[in-house]
């Protein structure tokens, strides 16, 4: 504990000395997309993750569980393997291409690029956040949906006042996190490297290409602040919608 | 209870797709890995040549992550459960400040804190080129993850109640803590070790910078090979991997649910 403690305060305080503003145009860029790509990927996984863990939580079937394990497999793979995932669906041989070029006659790569990067960030994403909707979705009180619908609610007005509400902490937990791991994702973008530039990437390069230490450092501690903020924000919202909730 | 309307149908079609999107490329590389030719697909034939060809080349990056990921998961143990203990019995404004700190690790990416050891430490010759390098990033990494798992069984029983009373019986510190303590917290250890390991053997943002041509992981293998080698080969590598960790998760499952059980068992023995 003593060491965490130290590094936690020792790492950016060594860093500090480093810390020159970043005012490049090519830095700020790749500040911005990465920023937009990271809020993009939390909205989308939200919706799609709320969809599907809703309905899981809710319904029993059969195949239920090996629907769960399936969804949430994927959560211990490491940045590149989710990055030659995605090659396998939108790279040069992949399965997208094949039945793209059956239907239209020509292949669709798309891995190498923004939205491969973005495909990326959805396939870890989804299944934290799921995990995290169904947990939260249990706890959700059947009855008030009863009440709603007894009361005449549509069953889009029960999802949108009553549904939605209830699962607000999780959301915010579970956005801040899913926008904070696709901030810093290295191994994805690392595994895809084109021409992408999001910032892991540029202060992998800036370090280890151009030997630029001072500005990998800044821009590592500026990707730090962001998640950091992000992570802060979430907590204090969460926590005074608990309180006023009860 | 459930009506099964056109609501339910489309749902299920939606989870299903979902669920495709995540297992396809799963198996596809499954698929590849054992095809002699992935690009004239599974009729070119089967083969193990592929997984034999990955052994032969990225064994040693398979030892070394289970080195790691099992020393990790040792320093943790030591380090990481009597902090959380400290961190449950001491009451005031410090441990909370030290509970903040332990959302870091998801706040600073790994690059950051890769980048931090090397200007840190990156001079020091003997330490920079050694496997104890990658292991002091992987603890930095990990431990924060066993501080909470045991943190979090250990706020849900009255400790201060179970302490006394084993005081009360003239039982000494080290003794409370072996043989009080750690019996209650086992659920929490478990699941901690379970995710400490797991996380160690897939840690690739960090392990990327710290790592030298002699001391590469199993991840650094596979963007290694992804990068350098034929897909086929790649493709086996990552089964490889999937077969490693398959255990770990389904462990991490089975230490998550038969948490009622076990206390009920407990309190009746």
């Amino acid at each position: 504990m003593a060491r965490l403690v130290a590094v936690a305060a020792g790492g950016p305080a060594g860093l500090a000395a480093y810390g020159v503003i970043v005012t490049e145009p090519r830095y700020l860029r790749s500040l911005v997309s990465t920023v937009v790509l990271a809020a993009v990927v939390t909205a989308l996984t939200l919706v799609i993750a709320t969809i599907a863990g809703v309905f899981l939580q809710r319904n029993r079937f059969p195949g239920r569980s090996v629907l769960v394990a399936m969804l949430t497999f994927p959560l211990a793979f490491p940045g590149v393997v989710v990055g030659f995932m995605v090659i396998m669906l939108a790279g040069r041989q992949g399965l997208i291409g094949d039945l793209t070029r059956l239907v239209t006659g020509e292949r669709l790569v798309f891995a190498y690029s923004m939205a491969g990067l973005l495909t990326g960030y959805l396939y870890f994403s989804i299944p934290r956040v799921i995990l995290t909707v169904m947990a939260a979705a249990e706890k959700l009180d059947p009855r008030l949906e009863e009440a709603a619908r007894s009361l005449g609610a549509s069953s889009w007005q029960v999802v949108r006042d009553v549904i939605v509400p209830g699962l607000r902490p999780a959301f915010l937990s579970a956005g801040a996190i899913c926008f904070a791991t696709a901030m810093g994702a290295f191994g994805t973008a690392f595994t895809l490297a084109t021409e992408i530039e999001v910032l892991p990437m540029t202060i992998y390069t800036e370090f280890t290409l151009r030997a630029n230490i001072v500005v990998a450092a800044a821009l590592s501690i500026i990707l730090g602040g962001i998640t950091w903020l992000a992570l802060a924000l979430a907590r204090t919202a969460a926590g005074s919608s608990v309180a006023a909730s009860a | 209870m459930a009506r099964r309307g056109r609501g339910f149908w489309a749902q299920l079609a939606f989870t299903v797709l979902v669920a495709a999107f995540l297992i396809v490329p799963v198996a596809m590389s499954i698929t590849a890995g054992i095809t002699a030719n992935f690009f004239q697909g599974v009729k070119s034939g089967l083969t193990t040549r592929w997984i034999a060809e990955v052994w032969r080349l990225y064994r040693d990056t398979i030892f070394l992550s289970m080195t790691i990921a099992l020393a990790t998961l040792v320093v943790d143990l030591a380090i990481g459960v009597p902090a959380a203990y400290v961190l449950a019995r001491w009451r005031g404004w410090l441990p909370r400040l030290v509970e903040e700190a332990l959302v870091l690790p998801i706040a600073i990416p790994g690059l950051a804190t890769a980048l931090a050891l090397i200007l840190a430490y990156g001079t020091w010759r003997e330490f920079r080129t050694s496997w104890v390098f990658i292991l002091v990033g992987h603890v930095l990494f990990t431990l924060p993850f066993m501080v909470r798992a045991v943190l979090a069984v250990l706020s849900s029983i009255d400790l201060p109640t179970l302490e006394e009373g084993a005081r009360s019986l003239g039982a000494s510190f080290r003794q409370r803590f072996f043989g009080v303590v750690l019996p209650n917290v086992r659920a929490g250890i478990l699941a901690g070790a379970l995710m400490v390991v797991t996380l160690s053997i897939g840690e690739f943002n960090m392990t990327w910078m710290l790592h030298t041509p002699l001391t590469k992981t199993l991840p650094v293998g596979l963007a290694d090979s992804y990068a350098s080698m034929r897909l086929e080969i790649g493709s086996a590598y990552t089964v490889m991997f999937f077969f490693m960790i398959i255990p770990l998760l389904i462990g991490i499952q089975l230490a998550a649910r038969p948490r009622k059980p076990a206390t009920l068992r407990d309190e009746a023995a």
